[in-house]
């Protein structure tokens, strides 16, 4: 029995499957997001730095809101030691948001590109008030 | 042997992209391996399966479980006996989707009276079910690493898997799942004797290999981080064939890209290929329909004979003068 019939027609459909991605990218873009870093706060900065190196907060953010999250909120400390010795009080809201006021276009178009939805701004205030 | 052995290759493929950040090569590892890999996987599958699909299969080979179609008062089973196509289409989606030979495992054992018992055994069944599942849905997730705007299969999978979210992050179950069933496939090789003593190194290697995979996209998404949107930037990167390599985006997923791009290459080549080779395999893709229709086999050519009449016309006279009696009397 040489199915060609059968056999050909469905090596084609699953190899098309596996290559959805590339056909799904045809003609759109892939670029990143540009991050929006222009924002009152961070203009009045003398260095434009956030509160640990971009590095750490790139992959580490979401770590450290959590740490923030439970020391503040079943622990009670509020200020937190950055790295260089900088003192920030431990907030989405006043904290994050006060230099990154453009939540929108920082990380939430970040979040989208990346398709994380973290519920946050179900409870908490985000961008300007 | 073959755990060692196994145990210390994915050792090897662990540490080459570990110092191969070190040594900047992340180039090579973002992008010179991925491609690599993934086109011996398309083309390895495509040249396995034309192969399978060139090798004659000229009769059924009915291995059933159902009734066979017969009198209209025996009851037939159409599904796990099927003599239509479509019956066949419903026997593979049972095999594909639920492994329905798998789970007519039984055990057997001979009772203390020496009577033969047949033990319900459906473990290794669930293990393969969890594994296969959470697998094929945690590839299904990761489009959303590779596709601009994520297909709506992986945002619902997205939202059902996550649903016992924890703490502030998202938890996703399929990565205790796949865990749970990887960890039992594993063990009942080590564990029972039988099963033991006919496995070999390809055996663990795929398990461990798998493993590997696992633990090192759990590790980057629980506890070292990665930065996923410099990962998402160079999949995009690498499905629009412009590739580029961001800074930095942490050793934990050149790693698990890695090991991925170790498995992809290895499957055309190992027994993964079970998967695809189902969908091939003569027992389940033919209708039983031995009896009810003449099959002739593919490459039966008309033979050239010479029959006794045309012996006779050629011999005849030698056979009459050696007083041979002949059919033909003339
Ligand atoms: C003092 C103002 C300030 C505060 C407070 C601050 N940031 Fe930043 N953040 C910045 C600046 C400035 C940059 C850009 C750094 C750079 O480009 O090197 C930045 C960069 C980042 C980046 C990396 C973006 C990129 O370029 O990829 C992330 C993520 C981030 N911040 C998240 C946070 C989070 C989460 C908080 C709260 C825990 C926070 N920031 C608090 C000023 C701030
Ligand atoms: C450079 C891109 C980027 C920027 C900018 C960014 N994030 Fe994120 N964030 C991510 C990624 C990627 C994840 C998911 C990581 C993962 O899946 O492990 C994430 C996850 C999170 C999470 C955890 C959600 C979860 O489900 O695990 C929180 C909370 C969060 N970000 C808050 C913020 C806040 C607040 C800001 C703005 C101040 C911000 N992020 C800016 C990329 C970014
Ligand atoms: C169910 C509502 C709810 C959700 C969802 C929620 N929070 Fe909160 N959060 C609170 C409340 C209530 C407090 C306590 C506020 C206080 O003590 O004044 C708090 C406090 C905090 C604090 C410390 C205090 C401050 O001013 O910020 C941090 C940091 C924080 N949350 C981060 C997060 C992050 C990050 C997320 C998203 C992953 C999140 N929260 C989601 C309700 C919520
Ligand atoms: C055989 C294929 C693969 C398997 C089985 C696999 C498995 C996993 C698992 C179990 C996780 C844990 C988190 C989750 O479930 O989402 C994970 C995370 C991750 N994987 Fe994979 N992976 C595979 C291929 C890839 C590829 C090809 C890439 C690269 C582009 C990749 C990039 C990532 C990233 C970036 C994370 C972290 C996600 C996050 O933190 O949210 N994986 N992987």
């Amino acid at each position: 029995m040489y199915d060609k019939k059968i056999i050909i027609p469905i090596l084609a459909v699953i190899v098309v499957v596996l290559t959805y991605p590339i056909w799904s990218l045809f003609g759109k873009g892939a670029a990143a997001p540009e991050l929006d870093l222009n924002t009152p706060e961070i203009q009045a900065l003398a260095e434009k730095e956030c509160i640990e190196d971009t590095e750490f907060m790139r992959s580490n953010h979401m770590e450290l809101l959590n740490e923030w999250r439970i020391k503040s909120v079943r622990e009670g400390t509020n200020v937190y030691v950055a790295s260089d010795g900088q003192e920030y009080e431990m907030s989405l809201q006043n904290t994050c948001l006060s230099c990154h006021s453009n939540k929108e276009n920082f990380c939430d178009s970040c979040h989208s590109y990346a398709e994380v939805n973290p519920d946050c701004w179900d409870c908490h205030v985000g961008g300007e008030l | 042997m073959g755990v060692g052995f196994s145990l210390l290759m994915i050792v090897l493929l662990v540490l080459i992209p570990f110092l191969g950040v070190y040594a900047g090569l992340e180039y090579v590892l973002g992008v010179v391996f991925p491609y690599l890999a993934f086109s011996i996987f398309i083309i390895g599958i495509l040249y396995r399966i034309i192969c399978w699909g060139r090798s004659p299969v000229p009769f059924r080979i009915p291995t059933t479980c159902g009734q066979q179609k017969s009198h209209d008062w025996i009851k037939a089973d159409p599904v796990e006996n099927p003599t239509t196509a479509f019956g066949v289409i419903l026997r593979m989606v049972k095999e594909l989707f639920f492994f329905r030979s798998l789970f007519r495992n039984n055990k057997v054992k001979i009772t203390e009276k020496g009577h033969i018992a047949y033990i319900w055994e459906k473990w290794l069944w669930l293990a393969a079910i969890l594994f296969h599942w959470s697998f094929f849905i945690i590839i299904i997730r990761h489009l959303r690493l590779f596709t601009p705007k994520t297909p709506w299969l992986v945002s619902f999978f997205e939202r059902m898997d996550g649903f016992f979210g924890f703490g502030m992050y998202s938890f996703y179950f399929t990565d205790l799942l796949v865990v749970i069933g990887l960890a039992y496939l594993l063990i009942r090789r080590l564990v029972i004797p039988m099963v033991r003593y006919v496995s070999l190194a390809a055996d663990y290697f795929v398990l461990f290999l798998i493993m590997g995979i696992a633990f090192s996209g759990i590790l980057m998404k629980y506890f070292v981080r990665a930065d996923v949107a410099g990962v998402k930037e160079l999949a995009m990167s690498l499905v629009a064939f412009k590739p580029v390599v961001p800074v930095d985006i942490g050793s934990i997923f050149y790693i698990h890209l890695f090991l991925v791009c170790a498995l992809l290459a290895y499957f055309p080549f190992s027994k993964l290929m079970h998967g695809p080779g189902l969908l091939l395999s003569p027992t389940r893709n033919m209708a039983n329909t031995n009896r009810m229709k003449r099959h002739i086999n593919p490459w039966n050519y008309p033979v050239k004979v010479h029959t006794y009449e045309e012996y006779e016309e050629e011999f005849g006279k030698v056979m009459q003068a050696a007083g041979l009696p002949l059919d033909k009397q003339s």
